[in-house]
């Protein structure tokens, strides 16, 4: 070791957050167009964001995986051709709150990847052969899913959190899938493919009014009456017994843990944020040091939130060895109540506000990470203008507010423990803790 | 009449590069459009490296690498970097061990401390490294033995392809070596690898050139000297005969198999090696593709496909010997023989018939997008140019990779597939033990 100490360099001053240049139109047929100005890669992205909730679980997974399988012009694989010619691809998923198309290309080529865009919407046909291959794709790869910890376990977390809501089950079941006729998904897109409450987002090297323009000239004729589907709020968490799902043979334990959360605007959620950075929220948090750094039980335990359109929920999450399922309970629930009981250092808090502002400069600095934020927002509501008041919450949210929130949502008390493992080696450990309720995988 | 053409454009990213006295090689990238920074630091040692009895040594040391240095306790370099609102992170490849940061621009001289620090000489001690051998096996036990296909393929075809263990071993290790590990294996590997003459350091973003100039000799100057070990011959003949083996794993619920075949070396015959990035393309990118349109789409044999050069999916930062994947997912009961043939038969039309009109012109339109998304994140320039540095001297490539694949031709093309034959192949199959 060398004499003397080194000091660690202060920071510069920082930067402020800036808003990119950007135009937003509703065009007449109800779509919502925002484009925003990132010009560092010659390339745009494109998100569009569709209303889907409530939609039928087995049809709507099986349409995303089939809308672009050829419209009245074009063959599945026309599409995918005429969309590298410009360097684009365009891919579909979906989940409770919507149906969503992206993609990206390069930004020589917006109209074209516009213009197939606009033909799928319009006219998307579902030629029966092909959505015979695509549904024994999709029923492949949630086999695939359902032998996967991971899958399992948050499978049995949303059913154990939501009951009866939509978002209880998010994942069909093959023989569901196996049902879909080609019928039923041409009706599904005639019903719930349309423009109204949609919000198209690019991103890119464009000037953001002629990529409006670009936008309302390629979608304008798609059109069609708005079916409203409004989701019930998401029903707030009851407590219970720790759910054991067995799964014989596992050589690790999935932990998750529920806990109570709010939307992005409201007036908690900064300081929650904050509370949750200081649970499990990034790496320096007091979970991660004590379970991963200091007891070595797991890789890469985590905590979020996540917001949904009908309500948001904190999630913790963390794959632990099977032999120390029960002390890695013991830790977390110790460290949850540690954080609701007792106010954070101060210095501890400036670290995770630090790292709360400065992900944020770091998320708006790909084109990719600003189209995704933009879309994510304008799905809930917001727009980018929201970061600069969001920052302002985080800058002054107090100890004394984020030790508020901690104990209004971190509490254990209010947590809905689920854990899939081998219950015959982890049912002990855990029912030296905590009531345990056991049940088969799957079930 | 020709398919009309895509004008594949092109990055500028300026470079500027230079050698500290000690031996460090530096490479700066400024781009002032967003006020983040990148910062790697990559040392040219990875997993062919690593001795015999200690598999997984490479990658548990790029762990001991994060617990502390001279001047930083355990733990201080997480919240020193996530205190100044950034992330982090290191990875352990084939030949190289990177580690890195995206931050706000206003701490770089802080990210270039704690990056010398450490270069100086991380704390190796009994507690630490027993700590980092218990979260490497849980890191294991996610991502292979927890899951179906877990290392699949790149795990588990380099033991099919090749015969030394410097190519065929487990980078991720058995828990049995992870285990025997100590401190003096862990203070030797430093001695001989972590030199900062076998280290590169590039700095991406929001920097002023000459300020980070001499932020970097005020930190890194005084790095003590020591030169870069000689790297070991890793070449491997090429087969001379098929191979192929089938292991059961028993949470996989669909059969998949893997396939690879050697190709010219990354780095010396870059242009030899360059057809063979753009034919796993044209072979598996998207539902226009060769074999996606007929494997999943006519035949139905397949339900999933990806085609890639190199075990870790890196084209262009792995050397010789490195190959072309193919791999593919069945559907239950898919008979893998089957597909081995049609990816011969599709091979051999390919190199027979050649191209479609306009089909080697949009997959290399696709290929520069691809390339050029992964340049606008900060950080995806600094790992990329300390790489290109290393194993290149040039990383500028970077700028030219868009062009340089649109430059590739239908004639090399067909060439390079022509040499896919099954006599040079190695396959590993999975059976599916977790089939209901």
């Amino acid at each position: 070791m060398s004499v003397g100490v080194r000091e660690l360099p202060a920071l510069g001053p920082t930067r402020q957050l800036k808003v990119p240049k950007q135009a937003e139109r509703t065009l007449g047929n109800g779509l919502t167009v925002i484009a925003v100005r990132r010009p560092a890669v010659p390339l745009v992205e494109l998100r569009l964001w569709m209303p889907f909730g409530r939609a039928h679980l087995a049809r709507g997974a099986t349409l995303a995986q089939t809308i672009l399988s050829g419209t009245a012009t074009l063959t599945a694989t026309q599409i995918a051709a005429e969309l590298q010619k410009v360097g684009g691809g365009l891919s579909a998923g979906i989940d409770p709150d919507r149906l969503m198309l992206s993609g990206a290309g390069l930004v020589t080529g917006l109209d074209r990847m516009l213009e197939i865009l606009a033909d799928v919407l319009t006219g998307a046909t579902y030629p029966a052969d092909w959505v015979q291959t695509e549904r024994e794709r999709l029923v492949d790869r949630i086999q695939v899913a359902q032998s996967q910890p991971a899958h399992l376990a948050r499978t049995a977390l949303l059913k154990r959190i939501y009951g009866r809501h939509p978002y209880a089950v998010q994942t069909p079941e093959p023989d569901q899938v196996r049902a879909v006729r080609p019928a039923a998904l041409r009706r599904l897109h005639a019903e719930r493919v349309h423009p109204a409450g949609a919000v198209l987002v690019l991103v890119g090297d464009v000037q953001p009014d002629r990529a409006v323009d670009a936008a309302e000239r390629a979608l304008a004729g798609w059109t069609g009456p708005g079916q409203e589907a409004e989701l019930p709020p998401a029903p707030p968490l009851e407590t219970g017994p720790l759910l054991l799902v067995d799964r014989p043979g596992s050589v690790q334990s999935s932990l998750r843990v529920a806990l109570p959360a709010v939307p992005r605007t409201h007036p908690d959620h900064a300081a929650l944020q904050l509370a949750n950075l200081l649970f499990g929220g990034y790496f320096s948090s007091r979970w991660t040091e004590n379970i991963r750094e200091d007891k070595g039980y797991t890789y890469g335990p985590h905590s979020g939130i996540e917001h949904s359109v009908a309500g948001s929920v904190l999630v913790a999450a963390a794959e632990v060895a099977t032999e120390v399922t029960g002390p890695a309970l013991l830790e977390t629930m110790y460290e949850l109540g540690r954080l609701a009981s007792l106010p954070p250092k101060p210095d501890e808090l400036e670290q995770a506000r630090q790292y709360a502002l400065g992900t944020l400069q770091l998320g708006m600095s790909t084109q990719a990470g600003l189209a995704s934020l933009t879309s994510a927002y304008a799905g809930n509501g917001l727009r980018l203008d929201f970061l600069a008041e969001h920052a302002a919450r985080l800058a002054k949210a107090t100890v004394d507010d984020v030790a508020a929130a901690a104990a209004r949502y971190l509490a254990p008390a209010r947590a809905v423990t689920v854990l899939l493992g081998d219950a015959e080696r982890v049912e002990g450990q855990l029912a030296a803790l905590t009531p345990v309720q056991r049940v088969a995988a799957g079930s | 009449m020709a398919a009309r053409r895509s004008r594949i454009p092109a990055t500028k990213y300026p470079v500027e590069r230079f050698t500290l006295d000690n031996g460090l090689r530096v490479v700066l990238t400024p781009d002032r459009s967003a006020p983040v920074i990148g910062v790697a630091v990559v040392y040219d040692v990875g997993i062919r490296s690593e001795p015999e009895g200690r598999t997984g040594f490479a990658h548990l040391f790029e762990h001991l690498m994060f617990q502390g240095s001279e001047n930083l306790e355990k733990l201080a370099h997480f919240r020193h970097v996530q205190g100044a609102g950034g992330t982090f992170n290191g990875s352990t490849h084939l030949d190289y061990t990177d580690y890195f940061e995206t931050l706000p621009s206003n701490a770089l001289e802080r990210a270039l401390f704690l990056e010398a620090d450490r270069m100086r000489g991380p704390r190796l001690t009994e507690e630490n490294l027993r700590n980092q051998v218990d979260v490497v096996k849980e890191e294991i036990r996610v991502n292979v033995l927890n899951r179906p296909y877990g290392g699949f393929p790149w795990l588990k075809l380099p033991p099919v392809m090749f015969d030394t263990f410097p190519n065929a071993h487990d980078g991720y290790g058995s828990f049995d070596d992870l285990e025997s590990a100590t401190v003096a294996d862990a203070a030797d590997f430093f001695r001989r690898y972590y030199a900062c003459g076998n280290a590169v350091l590039a700095v991406s973003g929001d920097v002023d050139v000459a300020e980070a100039t001499g932020l970097i000799e005020r930190h890194f100057g005084d790095v003590p000297a020591r030169p870069a070990p000689a790297r070991p011959d890793f070449t491997e003949p090429d087969l001379a005969a098929e191979r192929r083996t089938a292991y059961t794993d028993p949470l996989a619920p669909l059969p998949a198999v893997a396939s690879a075949w050697r190709v010219p070396d990354p780095v010396s015959d870059f242009a030899g090696y360059l057809p063979y990035v753009v034919l796993a393309e044209v072979l598996t990118d998207g539902d226009a593709s060769r074999l996606v349109e007929r494997l999943v789409q006519r035949d139905r044999t397949v339900t999933g496909l990806g085609g890639y050069l190199g075990f870790m999916g890196d084209p262009f930062d792995v050397r010789d010997p490195t190959a072309l994947l193919l791999q593919a997912h069945l559907p239950p009961g898919g008979d893998v023989d089957k597909v081995l043939r049609t990816f011969d038969e599709e091979l051999d039309r390919l190199a027979t018939d050649g191209l479609t009109d306009g089909e080697l012109a949009r997959t290399q339109a696709r290929m520069a997008t691809h390339l050029l998304r992964d340049t606008d994140a900060v950080l995806g320039r600094a790992l990329r140019m300390a790489v290109l540095e290393q194993q290149r001297d040039d990383p500028g490539l970077l700028n030219e990779l868009p062009r340089l694949v649109g430059g590739v031709t239908d004639e090399q093309i067909r060439a390079a597939a022509a040499t896919l034959r099954p006599e040079r192949r190695a396959s590993v199959e999975v059976v599916a033990g977790g089939a209901r």
